[in-house]
């Protein structure tokens, strides 16, 4: 869905792309290089998800940003991920952000704004609204406030400490807490070591022992968040009906406690269920979808003119028992929690002579049609109850007879007390019925809002060009959610005879390596001798039987071979450092021939081998200019043949920036899962150990690229590194266990490279 | 006849119950009328089997059911030497028992055959109906009543494991889902002799189920699973129990749709 009102691909919007792009350059107006260079990917990301005024407000807060005097990283962050926000939480959020953003630049805390747009993605991912949101921004500034060092206690001179830490965790903490609960922790967090920045930071960071304690107690209930796909499928598979869930929180609507409902973006419930009269907050969900999704089915909605506010009332309770009754129908085993959670008013509780009773009236009428031993004397009540049911025995299952039943009842039950401004609403909500906004169109009005129910929304996102991956921090140790942008492009081309010819340059070694396929070949078979039985007699064996039997021996019965397939169940990837030390000539080598060069040649050879063998396998190149900037260049996919597109891609490698291991190993590792194979090897060819220039610890991306191999490793996905750095068996040890082949002599590593996979898969 | 005593094990003797989706008994007679090879496709457990059991006792024909399998060989088929007391002596394999003295050979699940097996099918499915002995230097002609039936699941097999279009192209297919909710409830109650109350709830369960392919489960719950649950409870086993051991647990690992299904079960059987 493109979340800004317009359209986002009207032409006379979109004209020519390549001189927009240089139009939106101009008026980001941002000097930063990274900016610049990051730039038009972000864009076309963007288009795709963004209209047109969604991106003008989104490229003038670029600027704004990049004016700010902070520095690059906030400009990167939110270029990056201002369109997922956006998408999630609508275009509205953006003053949201805004306003807090000036106000965050008036306290000493601006320099945190890298972090926060870095932040925000995953954040808006886990808050699911824009008021949400909001909140939550109120919260970060209490945060500010409470934690900055100040002078007099007038002004704030030192930034918290403790904010920064707050954003980074808080899209973790989110998952498992509902906002409400992180305020609570915060608070208290605030509150105990207040005037204590050091310990402050610990708490936030979750690095003391007491945060941590007093954040498990935030944890009540069952969150949304975590059973949605459980709820997903309980949607598909009970009610054939895969809609979409969203979240609101009951914490923070202080006047009215909203209520589930439906409309066309999907199914609207609460973030947080506690565990209530033995029903716990998985079934209570559950019990709600049922409701809706039998809304969804069985309910058709009526005209709201000329109906009066008592008469409405009354019309969705009878329509919420119908589709109670429907329900149970189908699910008798629902029967217990239904009547668990539904009120059971007593009778004599509302006085008529004082207060309106209207609505305690309905909710006996529900429970007397759901509860055939509700125990009510009241005849009215009983009348109705059993008038609902011959109703519904008559076939007269439809919201048009409910609307008529329920006006009679309306007749039948009035009271003059009923408009009296107080109304009685103790034990009257039904906490697993929606608010039944679907149930009513105006005619008045177009036909959209009609449409709400029946119009669900594809839940398809538009597809984008960038990935976001977490990293690994090894002194937290714990994740950085979406700390990379790896941007995925086809290779461009060059000439695929070149590749041709590495193949008759390198004739003689060809000719070598065919001998070892043919070994390999899964046509090949193993020859299973002096077996009981076979599929063809063994001759030598055969006879020498007979021959003992003729003998009077006995003659040994085994006498079949048989044969049996060796059959290949692999799937390889390939991946290729393309940093620009792979363009340094080879090191003591007469020629001037470049490592690159050498590696093209090896991967000539060895995609001809493993094509020979048939294994199915994807090759590209990865390399990366900061973590915003981490390049994937698809050169072969599993699905292509190794003809002459691959092979031109791979005829025009070239090298540039550093090496981020980590990220690639992860994305190249998700294209391989994807490959139903008993084995998946992931094979990285790489002259160095990890780096990249917006990193000065050297064991930062090397405990990365160690836990993206575990990662793997986990998804059954073997990795094994073939290093070209006669240095190397400190650092890929570390990363790669024991797999990983090191080769001193760079010029052999045409040969090498085909063995080295041979010998891995033989 | 000398044929119908070879054969005799092979016979079946009483009706099998099958309860037909559509006119697919029909078809199968004309198809066998001209002896037309054939091919039963759907998804596991759907009454392939059955459906084939019960035309040859209609038919009044031997069946000679083979489950192919990685392992077998074309001699599994065809047929080998073998060693006795006096000297080698020649078995014929399942296809040429068929073939020889007209049954109806029934491959089941052909694609987990290799495809070098497979092939040896072919001369026998066009006009010659010959099958060649190599080995034995013997050329079969098909009996006339000899018949070549292979089943096939089109769901869950690899790219690896497709039939040959060579091998596909020369059978007419039976397509078959599982049985219409009406009549699968009917069959639970034939086969079973389960409460005829109970019949459809498991239906709805397993159409839940089936619901998820593709969505976290390769397979829905077949008709087969559906009996064996159905059976469970006929002998007095708890519905819970009997669909979390017949129905849940052999389907999935996956802990949401365990829960799910496992809700799905309180949720039909109070
Ligand atoms: N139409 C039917 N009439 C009677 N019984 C049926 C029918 N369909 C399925 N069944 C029942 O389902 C069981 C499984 O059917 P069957 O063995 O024929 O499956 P299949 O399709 O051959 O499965 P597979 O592909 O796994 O071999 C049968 O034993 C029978 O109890
Ligand atoms: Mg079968």
């Amino acid at each position: 869905m493109p979340c800004s009102p317009d359209s986002p691909r009207t032409p006379s919007e979109r004209p020519d792309i390549e001189s927009r792009t240089e139009d939106w350059r101009q008026r980001l107006d941002c000097a930063f290089d990274p900016v610049q260079s990051i730039f038009a990917d972000c864009l076309t990301a963007a288009r795709e998800q963004l209209g047109w005024a969604a991106l003008a407000a989104y490229i003038d807060t670029a600027r704004l940003l990049c004016k700010l005097g902070r520095g690059a990283e906030p400009v990167l962050a939110f270029l990056e991920g201002w369109p997922t926000v956006c998408q999630r939480l609508g275009p509205g959020s953006l003053d949201t952000v805004l306003s807090w953003v000036r106000n965050i630049q008036r306290t000493p805390n601006g320099d945190v704004l890298g972090a926060f747009f870095q932040a925000l993605p995953a954040t808006a991912a886990s808050l699911g609204s824009r008021e949400l949101l909001a909140t939550y921004l109120d919260l970060l500034m209490e945060v500010a406030q409470q934690s900055s060092t100040s002078i007099h206690r007038r002004h704030a001179i030192l930034p918290s400490r403790a904010l920064p830490e707050l954003i980074r965790i808080a899209p973790q903490l989110l998952k498992q807490v509902n906002l409400q609960g992180l305020r609570e922790w915060a608070r208290q967090g605030l509150r105990q070591h207040a005037k204590n920045p050091e310990r402050q930071a610990d708490y936030f960071a979750m690095r003391s022992a007491d945060s941590r304690a007093l954040f498990q107690s935030q944890r009540q209930g069952t969150l949304l968040r975590a059973h949605e796909r459980q709820l997903d499928f309980y949607l598909r598979a009970l009610w054939d009906d895969p809609v979409a869930l969203i979240s609101y929180s009951e914490a923070f609507d202080e006047l009215r406690r909203p209520q589930p409902y439906a409309d066309a973006n999907g199914l609207h419930l609460p973030d947080l269920r506690v565990d209530r009269d033995g029903v716990s907050g998985l079934d209570q969900y559950r019990l709600t979808l049922a409701h809706l999704a039998a809304h969804r089915r069985f309910t058709q909605s009526l005209a709201a003119d000329n109906v009066s506010p008592f008469q409405r009332v009354s019309i969705e309770c009878l329509e919420d028992a119908r589709i109670d009754t429907l329900v149970l129908q189908r699910f008798p085993g629902l029967r217990k929690p239904l009547l668990a959670l539904h009120p059971r008013p007593e009778e004599e509780a509302c006085n008529p002579a004082r207060e309106s009773c209207i609505r305690h009236r309905m909710t006996m009428l529900s429970r007397a049609i759901l509860d055939p031993g509700h125990g009510y004397r009241d005849p009215v009540t009983r009348k109705f109850a059993d008038l609902f049911h011959e109703c519904l025995a008559r076939d007269l299952s439809d919201t048009a007879s409910m609307a008529e039943l329920a006006k009679e009842y309306l007749v039948a039950s009035r009271r003059p007390s009923d408009a009296f401004a107080h109304v009685y609403f103790i034990d009257t909500e039904v906490p697993y019925r929606d608010d039944n906004r679907h149930l009513w169109h105006f005619n008045d009005l177009d036909d959209e809002s009609e449409q709400d129910m029946a119009a669900a929304p594809p839940a398809n996102a538009p597809v984008s060009l960038v990935h976001h991956y977490p990293e690994w921090d090894y002194v937290s140790q714990s994740y950085l959610t979406d700390w990379v942008s790896l941007y995925e492009h086809l290779h461009p081309r060059g000439r695929a005879e070149d590749i041709e010819q590495l193949l008759h340059k390198h004739a003689g070694l060809v000719k070598r390596l065919e001998h070892i396929l043919a070994q390999l070949t899964p046509q090949d078979r193993e020859r299973l001798r002096r077996q009981e039985d076979g599929s063809e007699l063994d001759l030598d064996w055969a006879v020498r039987s007979w021959l003992d039997q003729r003998c009077r021996r006995d003659p040994d019965t085994r006498i079949n071979q048989s044969f049996r397939q060796v059959r290949r169940d692999l799937a390889v990837s390939l991946l290729l450092d393309l940093s620009a030390s792979l363009g340094d000539p080879v090191q003591g080598s007469r020629s001037a021939q470049s490592v690159l060069s050498l590696a093209q040649e090896a991967v000539a050879l060895l995609a001809w081998a493993i094509d020979r063998l048939g294994d199915p396998f994807a090759i590209a190149g990865f390399h990366s200019n900061t973590r915003h900037e981490a390049r994937y260049w698809h050169i072969k996919g599993f699905s292509e043949a190794w003809r002459e597109e691959p092979r031109a891609r791979l005829a025009a490698l070239e090298a540039a920036y550093s090496t981020r291991m980590g990220v690639a190993l992860r994305h190249a590792g998700h294209y391989l899962s994807g490959q139903k194979k008993e084995k998946r090897l992931l094979l990285i060819l790489t002259d160095g150990q990890p780096a990249d220039i917006d990193v000065s610890d050297p064991d930062y991306l090397i405990a990365d690229a160690r836990q993206a191999v575990l990662e793997l490793e986990r998804d059954g996905i073997l990795c094994h590194c073939i290093s070209l750095d006669p240095h190397a068996d400190n650092y890929v040890q570390k990363i790669f266990g024991k797999r990983f082949s090191i080769i001193d002599r760079v010029e052999r590593l045409p040969e090498r490279l085909p063995e080295i996979f041979l010998t891995l898969t033989a | 006849m000398v044929q119908s005593d070879l054969l005799h094990d092979y016979r079946v003797h009483r009706e099998p119950y099958y309860h037909p989706q559509g006119d697919e008994i029909e078809l199968f007679l004309a198809a066998y009328n001209r002896r037309l090879p054939v091919m039963v496709k759907g998804p596991t457990g759907c009454g392939k089997s059955r459906f084939v059991e019960y035309m040859a006792w209609k038919l009044g024909k031997p069946l000679l059911t083979v489950a192919c399998n990685e392992d077998m060989t074309a001699a599994d088929l065809v047929g080998r030497w073998l060693l006795d007391a006096d000297g080698t002596r020649w078995q014929d394999g399942m296809l040429t028992l068929a073939a020889r003295h007209g049954g109806i050979c029934y491959l089941d699940e052909i694609v987990e055959a290799r495809q070098d097996s497979a092939v040896v099918i072919h001369p026998l499915t066009d006009h010659r109906r010959q099958l060649p002995l190599d080995k034995k230097g013997e050329l079969v002609h098909a009996h006339p009543d000899f018949q070549l039936v292979i089943s096939y699941n089109p769901g869950y097999q690899s790219v690896m494991k497709d039939l040959k279009q060579s091998t596909k192209q020369r059978f007419t297919a039976f397509r078959f889902d599982y049985p219409s909710a009406d009549v699968e409830a009917e069959i639970l109650v034939r086969e079973t002799g389960i409460d005829p109350d109970l019949a459809p709830r498991l239906i709805e369960l397993a159409q839940s189920a089936r619901r998820l392919k593709g969505h976290g489960l390769d397979e829905g719950i077949s008709t087969r699973l559906l009996v064996y649950a159905a059976s469970l409870m006929a002998d007095g086993v708890t519905a819970a129990r009997a669909c979390r051991m017949a129905l849940v647990d052999p389907l999935t690992d996956d802990d949401d749709i365990r829960a799910t299904l496992e809700h799905a079960i309180d949720a039909l059987f109070p």
